[in-house]
C-alpha cells in the first residue's frame, strides 16, 4: 500500500472513532439532561415549602395536605448511618489489602473478586438477606434494619472504589514513610489516607448516592411510616419508597408530588456532592 | 580502622522469588566516608542499598540469607525491631517523594513518630535540618505550604532534611540526583561532601563521573556479584579485576 493512501485511511479511522466517542459522550449528557428536565418540569410546580417541612397528614396520599419530611429525614438518617458503618468496614479492609498485603497476594485477589461479585448483586437480594438476619435476631422493620441492609448494599461499592484510589498511592511514598521509622499503621493513616483522601471521599459520595436512591433493599427492612423517625428500632420512611407509593396512586396531584419528591432526592444528592467536594478540596492541598 | 564499622555485610544473598539477585556479598562499609556502589543497570545496586534498611521487605516473594550488621546488630535477626533500624538511616530515593503534608510537617514527621510533641523543640529541629540541607532560606516564609509545591530539586533537599531529622548515623542515597537538573544535582552533591564528616554515606549511582567526584570507597557490582571493592583511588586508577577495568573504561556498561 502506498504511503499516501495509508495516511488517508488512518485519518478516516481517526475521524470515525472520534465521532463515535463524541456521540457517546453527547448521548450520556443528553440522557442526564432529559431525566433532570422531566423531574424538574413535572416536579417543580408541586414542590412547596409545606411539602418539605411537614409529615404526611391523613389523606396525603389521596391528595390532601402534608409533606414528605418523614421520608427526607428517614433517608438522611438511614443512608448517613449506613455510609458511616460502611466506612468503618471499608477503610480497614482497603488499608489491609494495600498496605499490609503484598501486591500478588492471593487473599487480596479473592477479596477484590468478592467485592466485584457483591457489587453486582441486586439490591432486593440485600433486602431479603437483611430481612432474614433481622428475623434471626427478632428485629422488626426499622431504621436500624434498613441501615444494615443499605450498609451491605454499599459496602462493596465503597470498598472497591476506595481500593482503586488507594492502589494508586505510589509504593515509594510508603517506602519514604517506612524509611523514617514509621510502622505500617502510622504510614496507612498519616500518609496513605491523606494522599488518597480525594478519591476516598468520592468513593463515600458514590456509595451515599447509590444508597439514598435505593428502594428495593428497604421494602422489607425499613418499613414505612407517616411519622418522623425518632427511634432506631421503629420503622422509618424513606424517599425512594415515598416516591414509589406516590407514583402508585391514580391521582395526578399525588403523582406530581412523586416527581417533586424525586426532585428533592436529586437536590439532596447534588448538595451533598458539592459540599463534600468543597470540603475535600480544603483538605487536599497537600496531596503529592 | 579503629572504629567498628556501622555497616558490615556477611554472605548476603537475596532472592526475588526464583531470581537470585545478590550472590554472597560480604563487605565492610567504612564510617564517615562516602561509599559509592557502581555497576550497570539491574546488577543489584538498589537491592543491596535497600537491604541495609530492610526496605526490600516489601518486595514480593523476597528471601534473604546471610547477615547485615548495623552497629553490631544483625538487622535480619527475627527479633530485630525494623522501625528502630530504619531510624538509624536516612534515605534519598531516585525521585523525591515528599509526604502529603506541609514543608514543616515533612521534617517534623520522623521526630513526631519518636514522640516529640514539644512545639519549640520541633521548631528548632525543623529549622536546624532545613539549614543543614541548605533549604531554609528558600522556604522559611512558607513552612506551612504544601511540600508538593516545591521544585523537584528543593523537594530532594527537603527529603534530605526530613531524613536527617530522625537523627540517623547513615545516609542512603539511591541515585538521588537522577531526577534533578544539573544545578540541583550539584547542590545535593555539595551537601554530601559536607555531611560526610558526621555521617556514613552510601550512594548508588550509575554515573561514573559522579562516583569519581564523590567516592572515598567504591563497591563494583556486576550481575548480582560484588566483583571488587576498595578505596576510590585504587578502584578508579588501578582496578585488580578485568571486569572493573572494562566498566570504568566504558567497554561494558
Amino acid at each position: 500500500m502506498d504511503k499516501k493512501n495509508n495516511i488517508h485511511v488512518r485519518r478516516l479511522e481517526e475521524n470515525i472513532f472520534k465521532s463515535l466517542m463524541v456521540f457517546s459522550t453527547g448521548a450520556i449528557v443528553l440522557a442526564l439532561a432529559l431525566i433532570l428536565w422531566t423531574v424538574i418540569r413535572k416536579g417543580l410546580p408541586h414542590l412547596s415549602l409545606g411539602m418539605l417541612t411537614q409529615a404526611p397528614k391523613s389523606g396525603y396520599y389521596l391528595g390532601k395536605d402534608g409533606g414528605i419530611l418523614n421520608a427526607i429525614l428517614g433517608s438522611l438518617y438511614l443512608t448517613g448511618g449506613a455510609a458511616l458503618l460502611a466506612i468503618l468496614v471499608s477503610l480497614p479492609v482497603v488499608l489491609y489489602l494495600n498496605v499490609y498485603l503484598k501486591k500478588g497476594s492471593p487473599l487480596a485477589y479473592i477479596a477484590r473478586f468478592s467485592f466485584d461479585i457483591l457489587w453486582g448483586i441486586p439490591s432486593i437480594v440485600y433486602g431479603a438477606f437483611g430481612f432474614t438476619i433481622m428475623l434471626l435476631f427478632g428485629v422488626k422493620s426499622s431504621l436500624l434494619g434498613g441501615m444494615i441492609a443499605v450498609t451491605f448494599l454499599i459496602f462493596p461499592i465503597m470498598s472497591r472504589s476506595m481500593d482503586e484510589v488507594v492502589r494508586m498511592v505510589p509504593g515509594e511514598l510508603m517506602d519514604a514513610s517506612y524509611a523514617l521509622g514509621a510502622t505500617k499503621l502510622e504510614t496507612a493513616f498519616k500518609v496513605v489516607v491523606r494522599q488518597a483522601l480525594p478519591g476516598i471521599s468520592t468513593a463515600v459520595l458514590i456509595s451515599f448516592g447509590r444508597g439514598i436512591g435505593d428502594a428495593a433493599s428497604l421494602i422489607f427492612t425499613a418499613g414505612f411510616t407517616d411519622s418522623l423517625p425518632t427511634s432506631l428500632l421503629a420503622p422509618a420512611a424513606t424517599l425512594p419508597l415515598a416516591i414509589f407509593f406516590q407514583f402508585g396512586t391514580p391521582m395526578p396531584e399525588v403523582q406530581g408530588r412523586a416527581y417533586a419528591s424525586a426532585l428533592t432526592l436529586t437536590l439532596i444528592i447534588l448538595v451533598i456532592s458539592v459540599a463534600a467536594r468543597l470540603l475535600t478540596r480544603k483538605f487536599t492541598k497537600h496531596v503529592v | 580502622m579503629l572504629l567498628k564499622p556501622n555497616v558490615s555485610v556477611h554472605n548476603l544473598n537475596v532472592f526475588y522469588g526464583k531470581d537470585h539477585v545478590l550472590h554472597d556479598v560480604s563487605v565492610e562499609i567504612p564510617n564517615k566516608k562516602i561509599t559509592v556502589i557502581i555497576g550497570p543497570s539491574g546488577c543489584g545496586k538498589t537491592t543491596l542499598l535497600k537491604s541495609f534498611n530492610r526496605l526490600i521487605d516489601s518486595v514480593d516473594g523476597v528471601k534473604v540469607t546471610g547477615e547485615v550488621l548495623v552497629d553490631g546488630e544483625n538487622i535480619y535477626d527475627p527479633k530485630a525491631e525494623v522501625t528502630h533500624i530504619r531510624k538509624k538511616m536516612g534515605l534519598l530515593s531516585q525521585r523525591p517523594y515528599p509526604l502529603p503534608m506541609s514543608i514543616y510537617d515533612n521534617v517534623a514527621y520522623g521526630p513526631r513518630l519518636c514522640g516529640e510533641k514539644n512545639k519549640k523543640k520541633l521548631d528548632r529541629i525543623v529549622e536546624h535540618f532545613l539549614h543543614t540541607a541548605s533549604l531554609w532560606d528558600e522556604v522559611k516564609d512558607k513552612l506551612n505550604s504544601p511540600a508538593a509545591r516545591l521544585s523537584v530539586g528543593q523537594q530532594q533537599r527537603l527529603c534530605l532534611a526530613r531524613g536527617l531529622a530522625v537523627g540517623p548515623e547513615i545516609i542512603l542515597g539511591d541515585e538521588p540526583t537522577s531526577a534533578l537538573d544539573p544545578k540541583s544535582s550539584k547542590h545535593i552533591e555539595e551537601r554530601f561532601m559536607e555531611l560526610k564528616q558526621y555521617y556514613t554515606i552510601i550512594l548508588v549511582t550509575h554515573i561514573l563521573r559522579q562516583a569519581k567526584r564523590l567516592a572515598d570507597y567504591v563497591l563494583f557490582l556486576y550481575m548480582g556479584r560484588l566483583i571488587e571493592h576498595g578505596p576510590a583511588k585504587e578502584i578508579f586508577e588501578n582496578p585488580k579485576e578485568k571486569m572493573t577495568k572494562e566498566y570504568i573504561q566504558g567497554i561494558i556498561s
